[in-house]
């Protein structure tokens, strides 16, 4: 078909356009008010709905932004109250093993206090005071001689008397002290003594007391969780938020572990179960016998967690009585060994086939031989360590069941917390949404009315010129308007 | 890549519950010319046949067979061999059929008449028996057939699956003269091939260069 055949004035596009337009604006003029009117409806009509759905997504965030506080609070209660009964575990343990002794210290301590002030008693011992006769010696020795000999010679030798009565009582006063001092040197054994077992008392009952501070932390902590208070929902989110990334970086370094694992013992299983099998178009059988193997031993060790009480993920395992308990154990524990056993037998045989194969492709090779690889011990260090590796790999990997609990634990919260953050993102697209189709309603209906802006001034000035004019500026309002007021 | 395609695997594995029908294994089957003068470059038939082993996998097949006057006979299988599943056991095949093949090339006597039509029909009767997924004919000759009289070679073929590569396709000295007699002999086994139903039809010339052999 012709495209020139609209054309009215032919050759000229813009003004064929321009007349059409003219002959059509009379039309236009006429349909103002059901396109208004249509405009309305769609903008009402695609609008509504979004705004609907916006609120409902609101609403549905916060039901399971509520729920999603309720399931923490609950999950920090259990884990608080678990912390503060492993508390009163580790205070009933030390009571039991520090105080139970304390009587016998006491009677300790008792007994060396005895002894001191016995000691302390027999130090406050005085020597004996000096003699009756000094008051009579003094008497004598104011006696006024007067120059008499006799009485100067009978002086000279009381006072003699008295020199060698005195030096002999000083003697044994000293003696006295001494005996004393020797007392009191035989004193500093059961000071020290003393201190010690008072110091090792003192130290018991800070520990008690660090303990007690730990409870009473673990309390307040459980206070505020069950008070349902804000702070203990933001501390426990952040919490899992820490734990959910921890856990995370642990399963990631685990399973590039898996991964080595796996690259060791796949290629020796080709030797047991065929390497010319495929399961898929790209997956070998021996593969994926080694990924069974190595699922496996991560289940063991799954089992060997939960029996030994580590982790909690299996309700059933720990409602087990203690004896099937510890059976089950020995059970998951003689499997893991088993397979480390094995995966160390398939690592030694993956260097064989490697050697063999080295050593086929040498010979088929045209070109001049390699040097062989020396058998000395620098060569089987390799081989020791693949043993090695493959040895101690699933007890490894036996491991990743604490980090896997943390993460299916703290994924609920940071999971249940993306998803409010989500709905909640999403709520805020729809009411965007929902607005912009309204007002786009209102700018098209605006649009319309500049299109037909002849024929409305025209309408403007046949209606200002029969209606009289109380108002000198009567308001002017647009199509979409009067539709919206009616 | 691999890996993805790993995890996809073993998601339709999960999926399927079960293991995949179609055979993943390779299937060799390679002509060598010893008639005439190219009697001479079987040496190097040596080297392709030790590449194959060297890229071959455990479950994969191998076979040798000279290309006589008349060629379709199990009789001029010079080795053949499906290898065990087991690497250990697949190495040690491996080197039986080196020590084969080199007591072949030591030994190797030229031919009056060049059959490859027949080599090719017998070629792929084994490689159908082989039932292995991927099949490939590698003939190492000048493509220069020669039948004698009473030989009826004029029949189309079947070559269903059948990749078939021409290595070592050396120039006569009448090819040196007009190299369109060159272009002219591969034309025309590309034209017979293809309409034998192969999937894929290739020369390569270069022996250093025997990457493209086994994929296409």
């Amino acid at each position: 078909m012709d495209s020139s055949f609209w054309m009215i004035v032919p050759g000229n596009a813009a003004l064929s356009a321009l007349v059409w337009f003219v002959i059509a604006m009379p039309f236009l003029y006429a349909a103002r008010t059901p396109v208004h009117e249509l405009l309305h409806a769609i903008g009402l009509l695609a609008g509504a709905p979004l705004r609907a759905s916006s609120r409902w997504l609101l609403g549905a965030a916060r039901d399971l932004r509520e729920r999603n506080r309720q399931v923490l609070l609950a999950h920090g209660r259990e884990e608080a109250g678990q912390q503060i009964a492993r508390e009163f575990e580790r205070v009933s343990a030390l009571v039991t093993r520090d105080l139970e002794g304390y009587p016998a210290l006491q009677r300790r301590l008792l007994d060396e206090i005895t002894r001191v002030e016995e000691d302390y008693k027999k130090c406050g011992e005085v020597p004996p005071p000096p003699p009756d006769w000094v008051d009579a010696v003094s008497a004598v020795a104011n006696v006024k001689s007067g120059g008499g000999e006799l009485v100067t010679r009978l002086l000279e030798e009381i006072n003699r008397s008295i020199q060698a009565i005195h030096e002999k009582t000083l003697a044994e006063y000293r003696r006295a002290y001494e005996e004393r001092h020797e007392i009191l040197d035989g004193f500093m054994p059961f000071w020290r003594s003393l201190d010690k077992t008072l110091a090792q008392a003192d130290r018991k009952m800070t520990s008690l007391t660090d303990r007690a501070a730990a409870i009473d932390a673990q309390m307040a902590r459980f206070e505020q969780i069950v008070g349902n208070t804000d702070r203990a929902e933001h501390a426990l989110t952040l919490s899992a938020l820490t734990q959910f990334f921890v856990a995370t970086l642990v399963i990631v370094v685990a399973a590039g572990g898996a991964l080595i694992n796996f690259k060791l013992i796949a290629l020796p299983m080709s030797e047991m179960v065929g390497a010319g099998d495929y399961l898929t178009a790209s997956l070998r059988t021996s593969e994926v016998a080694a990924l069974v193997i190595i699922f496996v031993e991560a289940t063991m060790g799954l089992f060997l967690m939960e029996t030994l009480r580590i982790t909690h993920l299996f309700p059933k395992i720990h409602a087990l009585s203690d004896t099937m308990r510890k059976r089950m154990l020995w059970i998951a524990f003689t499997l893991l060994l088993t397979l480390a056993g094995i995966e160390a037998a398939l690592a030694l045989m993956r260097d064989m086939l490697i050697a063999d194969k080295q050593a086929l492709m040498q010979s088929l090779a045209t070109t001049a031989h390699a040097a062989a690889a020396g058998d000395g011990w620098l060569a089987r260090i390799p081989t020791i360590g693949q043993i090695v590796l493959g040895f101690i790999l699933p007890f490894a990997l036996a491991f990743v069941a604490i980090p896997l609990e943390s993460f299916i634990a703290s994924a609920r919260t940071v999971g249940g917390a993306a998803l409010v953050i989500a709905m909640r993102a999403l709520a805020v697209l729809l009411r965007l949404a929902g607005a912009f189709v309204r007002q786009g309603a209102r700018v098209l209906g605006t649009l319309y009315d500049i299109l037909i802006v002849l024929p409305l001034m025209v309408e403007r000035l046949l209606r200002d010129r029969r209606a009289p004019r109380p108002d000198p500026s009567p308001p002017v309002t647009t199509g979409l308007e009067a539709v919206e007021r009616s | 890549m691999k890996r993805r395609h790993f995890g996809l695997g073993l998601a339709a594995l999960a999926g399927a519950g079960c293991s995949d029908p179609r055979s993943h294994s390779q299937a060799v089957y390679m002509l060598v010319d010893t008639s005439g003068t190219y009697a001479v470059e079987v040496s190097k038939a040596q080297r392709i046949v030790n590449y194959l082993l060297g890229t071959l996998q455990p479950g994969d097949s191998l076979a040798v067979a000279r290309v006589k006057s008349r060629s379709f006979s199990e009789k001029d299988i010079i080795a053949k061999a499906t290898f065990d599943n087991r690497p250990s056991q697949a190495n040690a095949q491996k080197r039986v059929f080196r020590e084969q093949m080199e007591a072949f090339t030591r030994g190797a006597q030229g031919s009056a008449y060049t059959d490859i039509t027949g080599g090719l029909i017998q070629g792929s009767m084994f490689l159908t028996e082989t039932g292995a997924g991927h099949k490939t004919i590698l003939i190492f000759s000048d493509m220069q057939e020669e039948l004698d009289k009473v030989t009826q070679r004029d029949f189309p073929i079947d070559l269903k699956d059948i990749r078939v590569v021409a290595v070592n396709v050396v120039k006569l000295g009448t090819d040196n003269v007009d190299p369109r007699r060159y272009l002219g002999r591969l034309e025309a086994w590309q034209k017979r091939v293809e309409a034998a139903g192969a999937r894929e039809w290739r020369v390569i010339n270069d022996i250093e260069h025997l990457d493209g052999v086994l994929k296409g």
